[in-house]
């Protein structure tokens, strides 16, 4: 047991993925490996179809706001929902003409800068480290997030759009209740506004924001205004102290509000509602 | 009811040592260090451990047992099958004096780079005045009983030994304690982000996990400073707002 290429002084075993922990501390990581891996192979499998991403009144959260639109591809959102009609002849033709390759960069640049993500692919995919007290990926000199790794700084600009991109959300699920101007509740209208509530609580509960909000300030109490950002921080706070939940929560949700709006477009499903 | 435990610790200094296996008489509501110190009593009068207060207070007896940074007097023998092995080593982070006792002292090295709480004129009654809400926020960081255990599991101390560009979470919660103090005055930032090294940290909240005493280190401590960093350093719109209107 004492050799002294596998231990060093101390005891500590040396190497990647080494510790003397005798629980199952892997688990964490490879559960964030494969949910994480699960969600980006969905994802851009479904921003690259271009299709079914519509059918009357849901709009997939993958496709919103829709750019513009291929109308001839099926379950494609009608022109009156495109903010700037047809399809574009300057799109490259290598690339699939779907509007949510305009969408996707956005959200996926919030969270992959997101704090709490940061940690998960850290410990999952850079093994920087796999686990508390379980030896990290070797490497010749370790920078954080100095170096190339300072662009994780600029999380509150995707904050901003994420911000944008919950009204826009908003307006869908409002318009999700209503099918050719008749007031109505479809499970899709449901599995839409659920989506708008927990990406809701997981953006409200950003560290940026929360900094942004009233934590940068030194004194809560020095006039009325940081008396009233204080209350905001301590809402924020809540949130924030369970944005892990948040940020899983409302990521297998916009992955569910998708294919929702998908198997009900290819007629695999039918939406149960008050309309038909 | 006594029953008999298996033991392995790690004995030697800081050139060289090994795990030597100990059985020993544990009593029921025993923790860890009572059982090192039967050992110590009946079996190997020489084993260095440090201790003082036995109530998890005075951040002394701070050790890794089966592979986790711990409190070796709060943890309860009880949280260990009956025929387990217990493992237990001296942290791994700092230079190994003798046994389990380390030599901690660069952390104290990194207090004193830190500047010290600067408070502005006081009141016109000779007070200083805070009230209750700022209290709260800072007074999480003043609860650390300095056990060093955040600074052991910290990846970026530990495995990539970088404690010339880090000073450690340990200090990152006592600058955050001070940045955030509303009757300081004076400025850390230009060295949270340079010499104390805020961006080395990653996140991954190691230091959060093992912190006997709960602290938030990572959520409310590092990350508030590194993002009152980007206001200073990274922010294109701040940078330039500052730069137009002179106002911070
Ligand atoms: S969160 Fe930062 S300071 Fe804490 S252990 Fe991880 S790298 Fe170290
Ligand atoms: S912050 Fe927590 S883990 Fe770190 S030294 Fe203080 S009490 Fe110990
Ligand atoms: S920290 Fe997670 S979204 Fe900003
Ligand atoms: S002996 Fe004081 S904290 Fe354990």
């Amino acid at each position: 047991m004492s050799d002294a290429t596998t231990y060093a002084v101390g005891g500590h075993r040396e190497g990647f993925a080494a510790t003397l922990r005798e629980d199952n501390w892997w688990i964490g990581p490879v559960l964030t490996l494969v949910g994480l891996l699960a969600f980006v192979i969905y994802a851009t499998w479904a921003a690259f179809a271009g299709n079914h991403y519509y059918t009357a009144p849901y709009l997939s959260p993958f496709y919103s706001p829709v750019v513009f639109t291929y109308t001839t591809a099926p379950g494609a959102a009608p022109l009156a929902h495109s903010w700037f009609g047809a399809w574009p002849a300057w799109w490259p033709a290598f690339l699939p003409a779907s509007p949510a390759l305009f969408i996707l960069p956005f959200p996926g640049v919030f969270r992959f800068t997101c704090y709490y993500y940061r940690k998960a692919y850290y410990r999952a995919f850079s093994g920087t480290p796999p686990a508390c007290a379980v030896g990290a990926l070797p490497q010749k000199s370790y920078k954080g997030e100095t170096a190339w790794m300072v662009f994780q700084n600029l999380h509150r600009y995707a904050l901003y759009f994420a911000l944008l991109f919950i009204a826009f959300l908003t307006y869908d699920a409002f318009i999700s209740f209503f099918k050719d101007g008749k007031f109505g509740v479809g499970v899709g209208s449901i599995v839409l506004t659920l989506n708008v509530v927990f990406l809701t609580c997981f953006t409200c509960g950003c560290h940026a924001f929360r900094h942004l909000i009233g934590g940068k300030l030194d004194c809560f109490t020095c006039d009325a205004g940081s008396a009233r950002r204080h209350g905001a921080w301590k809402r924020v706070s809540l949130l924030n102290a369970r944005h892990m939940v948040w940020a899983w929560v409302s990521l297998f949700w916009v992955g569910f509000s998708d294919l929702y709006v998908r198997l009900v477009s290819l007629g695999i499903i039918k939406d149960l509602n008050t309309w038909n | 009811m006594a029953k008999t435990r298996k033991f392995r610790i790690w004995r030697g200094d800081e050139q060289a040592g090994d795990f030597q296996d100990y059985d020993v008489e544990v009593e029921t509501g025993m923790v860890v260090l009572d059982a090192i110190h039967l050992i110590q009593a009946e079996q190997a009068h020489d084993l260095a451990v440090r201790w003082n207060c036995k109530a998890g207070k005075c951040g002394s007896c701070s050790m890794e047992i089966n592979g986790k940074p711990r409190l070796s007097c709060m943890t309860r023998m009880n949280e260990y099958a009956p025929d387990e092995t217990i493992t237990v080593q001296p942290m791994r982070t700092f230079r190994v004096i003798k046994d389990l006792v380390c030599d901690v002292s660069w952390n104290y090295e990194q207090n004193k780079k830190i500047a010290p709480f600067k408070p502005g004129p006081r009141d016109a009654d000779g007070n200083y005045r805070m009230k209750q809400d700022d209290v709260d926020r800072v007074q999480e960081f003043r609860k650390c009983i300095e056990c060093f255990l955040c600074q052991d599991v910290c990846h970026v101390l530990r495995d990539h030994e970088q404690k010339e560009k880090f000073v450690g979470p340990r200090f990152m919660i006592r600058l955050a304690g001070l940045e955030m103090h509303p009757l300081d005055t004076a400025d850390r930032i230009p060295k949270i982000k340079e010499e104390f090294g805020v961006g080395m940290c990653n996140i991954t909240r190691c230091c959060t996990e093992v912190c006997p005493e709960h602290i938030g280190i990572t959520d409310n401590g590092i990350i508030p400073l590194k993002e009152r960093v980007v206001d200073r350093y990274y922010d294109p719109l701040r940078i330039l707002w500052r730069k137009l209107t002179g106002k911070t």
